[in-house]
């Protein structure tokens, strides 16, 4: 169940010592790392390691205190709007409107990103059936449909990259079956896929992960890689390793 | 462009599906004018008046008859004791003391003047200083009638006949004065308040973040956030002088047209300083507090409970900065006096100023990205 | 966190235990206090700025009169009581024109606030006996500023008429000699403070308190503490004593800055003045507990507690406008005000000096509301978050 290898091109996501400071208390430590187009790249760590940070500094929410980066090959910087057009995001939140029906929802998602009224139509329909769901009040939707609504919406637009903060917090083990299943099958079609979990299990779905401990990545490679590397069965057990001197 | 008419369709569905705030905003101007209307007034009315009278004469009794037959006194008692009358003003069952010296009408017939006394329950500030302005009234009358009374013969027609007519306020009715400032506190509240709740609310739930990602262009965000708010103040503003019209005869005397238009100007510095604030806060609940104190600061120096003549001169410069201010000038002058486009430039202008600057701030202070 | 923390404290189940986690708790409430930096700004400095606001700014009596005179003949009479005006310094004279027709753009711009128009025939008319006319023509809008103006201009004339009259003779004059007690100097401050400490206290102790505790109850982290061995009393207790202590100290703020700045007195006796200050504390506590279990999300919880106590706070207890001016209905409804009752105290305790004997109705009143209001919030709260 592994996607393909990055292709020998620009990779999606490049960081290069990236750090963030809130006054003293240093939140993201240089960190560096690459992600490769069509990877589903797994970003692990305990609450409050810096993930959150890490990626909202990605997707252009928050400004590095210093490093680079470069999102699909723009500049995180100076090329900020060009960035936004190009990438998805579900919110650890779940934040799509509640007082909002699905299709609204949709249609705002697909009006923001410019896309035309019939295209905006056809992935409705599309979603709908997908999902198995009946256009109604996303307030009204179990928590499950809505992640996976959720997800579906952040890709609404065909994004090169999207990034899931924490995507699977709180549902069943089936509901997180059938959504790493939307996730493979995104990254087939050749989306990026960023997301950060602290579920040590989801590791083992990723192409490559990387392990953060207060602000620094402390491991990254493949997951059979590093279980490897370090002589351990799970990643969970890594983890375990890693983070137990902090 | 089709981004903002998306953004507009979802505030506007979001603002109608909110039964509980669309009930709010028709019962506010509702209950704001009639409650506010009803009891904001320092008019003055009857003051209960005890009389001490240790001279018991022709003069003396004259004098409470005048102060009586006025119709702002009543005599709620009367005897021979400084000492029982300060009992009736501190257990509050009296308002002022007249008291009457013994002697007084010998001291007058002889030396053609002589004094009395006027003690007042000044808790209530204003009013005792305006109840004093009548006492005073009347006592100066009366002591002309008594000079007249004493000189004999010839002249006393009076020389001087002096007629008064109050402008714009024929019936002093106090409601007229307060109601146009009552409809000016109303727009600021909604316009302000309102304007940081939404937003910080839209931060508070983690939507706005997700805004924030999208390549939505800031002003476009601004104004798809801005315009909904600024429709349901006017609407607002329009029940709200429906109600004053016609529910408390306030007069229009001038162009409604003109008081729209200043209104509009106003409502985009006020929800100007409401975007402000949104950006400096991080839960509702901050987002109401500071709107709050920011609010009110600007209403009690505005003009509005108390008469900016009276302030000391450097809080009449303030107020020249004071959108607030200058929007009840403008409601006043149009309202009462029928005043005109020219008759109100200058406040317009101001206001207008304000709106530019407030708002490019404040939209320079909302940043996609945090720092 | 936040449950990390409720849950180490839950423990215990001893009745020393139980004191222990009260205080933890409290801790927890206080924390969150200190950490909101904005509110705490907010309501440290509100009763400042308006103490400030009030005695340097707000004042309510008339000065600097703005007058156009219209005199179409000048003459000698004229001019002299053109000077009358002039001499005291309650008219700043903004015109002279010879017509009143020049004088109307004025008022409408709010440029002038009186005019006195004199006869064109003033002394030929006084000369020969006749009368001479003179209108004084105020602008109304404030009926009682415009009254007091007018009472000032009528003043100047009379003395005027009075002094023709006496043609060499003396005047009658009966002078008043005029007392303001309690407020001397009719300082708006003086009237206002009181009104201020009811403000703050409904402030902090009413709707604090109801959004705090509808925000637990959101979030979900009042039912754990349901769930422990703390009984609903204490948990209320828990959760008001930090925003009494915090009403408290803006009050002593407040009371400081008023008398050391301003010199707001207070005649009577401070330890009475906290102690009712504490008693109408309570009670818009109890109300805000009881908002809190009778509302189901804090966004309702904040309109309701706006709505229930700040808005009758303000408006219909007397702190800015005089119950003596309202309708008789609302007078009525002004009963049912807690702030009504505690102005009441307040006024006396500061302006008057006067104690218990005569406040003790004023007492009383309060004292019933907290029972009423107590039984109700402790009974409405634990069922209603179920």
């Amino acid at each position: 169940m592994t996607a393909p290898a990055p292709k020998p091109v620009e990779p999606a996501i490049v960081a290069r010592d990236l750090t963030r400071r809130f006054g003293s208390f240093t939140a993201v430590d240089n960190i560096s790392f690459d992600v490769g187009q069509g990877e589903v790249f797994g970003f692990l760590g305990a609450n409050g390691a810096g993930k959150t940070t890490a990626m909202k500094m990605l997707i252009g929410l928050l400004a590095p205190t210093s490093g680079e980066a470069r999102v699909a090959g723009l500049d995180l910087k100076t090329e900020t709007e060009e960035i936004r057009k190009r990438i998805g995001y579900m919110s650890q939140r779940f934040s799509l409107y509640e007082d909002l029906t699905v299709l609204e929802n949709i249609a705002l998602y697909g009006g923001i990103y410019q896309l035309s009224k019939e295209t905006i139509t056809e992935r409705s329909s599309r979603m709908l059936e997908v999902l198995g769901l009946e256009d109604d009040l996303v307030a009204r939707l179990p928590l499950g449909w809505k992640q996976k609504l959720a997800f579906s919406v952040a890709l609404l637009h065909e994004p090169a990259i999207v990034f899931l903060d924490e995507p699977t917090g709180g549902v069943d083990p089936i509901t997180r079956r059938q959504f790493w299943e939307m996730i493979y099958a995104a990254a087939l079609r050749g989306t990026t896929v960023f997301v950060t979990t602290h579920y040590m299990d989801e590791a083992e779905y990723c192409d490559r992960i990387s392990i953060m401990v207060d602000g620094k990545i402390a491991a990254m490679g493949t997951p059979l890689e590093l279980k490897q590397k370090w002589n351990v069965p799970t990643i969970d057990e890594l983890f375990v390793r890693l983070a137990r001197p902090a | 462009m089709q981004v903002l008419r998306v953004l507009l369709r979802k505030e506007y569905l979001q603002i109608f599906r909110d039964r509980l705030m669309l009930r709010q905003m028709i019962l506010m101007p509702f209950i704001q004018l009639l409650l506010l209307g009803s009891a904001a007034t320092f008019e003055v009315k009857t003051a209960r008046m005890y009389v001490v009278d240790n001279d018991m004469s022709t003069m003396s009794r004259g004098l409470v008859d005048r102060m009586r037959a006025s119709g702002r006194f009543k005599l709620v008692g009367g005897s021979q004791s400084m000492q029982l009358a300060n009992e009736e003003l501190l257990a509050r069952r009296a308002d002022m003391i007249l008291g009457l010296p013994a002697g007084l009408e010998r001291t007058i017939v002889n030396s053609r003047s002589g004094s009395v006394q006027l003690v007042f329950n000044a808790e209530d500030g204003a009013l005792a200083g305006v109840t004093n302005s009548y006492a005073q009234r009347i006592i100066q009358t009366y002591s002309r009638e008594v000079g007249a009374s004493l000189t004999p013969a010839a002249l006393e027609t009076s020389r001087i006949e002096t007629r008064t007519r109050g402008w714009y306020n024929q019936e002093l009715n106090y409601k007229h004065y307060m109601i146009p400032g009552i409809l000016v506190q109303l727009l600021t509240v909604i316009g302000t308040l309102l304007t940081a709740m939404n937003i910080v609310r839209e931060k508070e739930i983690g939507t706005l973040d997700q805004l924030n990602v999208t390549p939505i262009p800031r002003m476009t965000f601004i104004a798809a956030k801005l315009i909904p708010l600024l429709t349901i103040a006017l609407v607002e503003f329009a029940i709200g002088m429906a109600i004053a019209r016609w529910g408390f005869g306030v007069p229009i005397r001038g162009s409604i047209a003109l008081i729209f238009f200043a209104g509009v100007i106003y409502l985009v510095v006020a929800l100007g300083i409401g975007l402000y604030v949104s950006t400096i806060v991080h839960t509702q609940q901050q987002a109401m507090f500071v709107s709050f104190f920011m609010i009110m600061v600007y209403l009690l120096m505005s003009g509005l409970f108390t008469p900016i003549r009276s302030m000391p001169k450097w809080a009449q410069w303030m107020t020249e900065i004071n959108p607030v201010k200058h929007f009840i000038v403008i409601m006043r002058e149009v309202m009462l006096k029928g005043a005109g486009l020219a008759d109100v430039a200058r406040p317009l202008v101001v206001l207008a100023g304000m709106s530019v600057i407030v708002l490019s701030l404040a939209v320079r202070h909302y940043a996609k990205r945090a720092a | 966190m936040e449950r990390a923390d409720n849950r180490r404290a839950l423990r215990p189940t001893r009745e020393t235990g139980m004191i222990s986690t009260l205080g933890a708790f409290m801790t927890k409430e206080i924390r969150h206090i200190l950490r909101d930096r904005q509110t705490l700004v907010v309501l440290l400095m509100m009763p400042l700025v308006q103490v400030v606001l009030f005695g340097y700014a707000l004042r309510s009596d008339v000065r600097d009169v703005r007058l156009a005179i219209v005199d179409p003949s000048p003459d000698y009479a004229t001019l002299a009581l053109r000077d009358r005006f002039t001499a005291g310094r309650r008219f700043k004279i903004v015109a002279i024109e010879p017509s009143m027709e020049r004088v109307e753009p004025l008022f409408r711009r709010g440029a002038a606030d009186l005019a006195v128009e004199l006869d064109p025939d003033f002394a030929p008319h006084l000369e020969s006996g006749e009368p001479a006319k003179v209108l004084v023509v105020v602008d109304a809008s404030d009926p009682n500023t415009g009254a007091t103006m007018q009472a000032y201009a009528r003043a100047v004339i009379d003395l005027y008429e009075a002094d023709l009259e006496a043609n060499g003779k003396q005047p009658v004059r009966i002078i008043p000699a005029v007392r303001m007690r309690f407020n001397p100097t009719l300082e708006s401050v003086n009237l206002f403070v009181p009104g201020l400490i009811a403000l703050v206290l409904t402030l902090v102790s009413a709707l604090m308190t109801a959004i705090s505790l509808s925000r637990e109850k959101e979030r979900g982290t009042l039912e754990i503490l349901l769930v422990s061995p703390l009984r609903p009393w204490q948990i209320i207790v828990g959760k008001v004593l930090p925003y009494l202590g915090l009403a408290f100290a803006n009050v002593l703020t407040a009371l400081l800055a008023a008398s050391l700045i301003f010199h707001v007195p207070l005649r009577g006796s401070v330890t009475l003045l906290l102690a009712e200050s504490i008693l109408y504390s309570m009670v818009s506590l109890a109300i805000g507990v009881l908002v809190a279990s009778l509302t189901d999300s804090q966004r309702v919880a904040m309109l309701v507690a706006l709505l229930a106590t700040m808005l009758p706070s303000t408006l219909l207890s007397g702190m800015i406008f005089p119950l003596a001016s309202m309708p008789k209905l609302l007078q009525v409804l002004s009963n049912i005000v807690p702030a009504k009752w505690f102005i009441v105290i307040a006024r006396g305790i500061m302006l008057k000096g006067v104690g218990l004997e005569h406040l003790w109705l004023e007492t009383l009143v309060l004292f019933g509301m907290l029972l009423l209001l107590m039984t109700l919030a402790v009974r409405s709260f634990k069922p209603r978050v179920a």
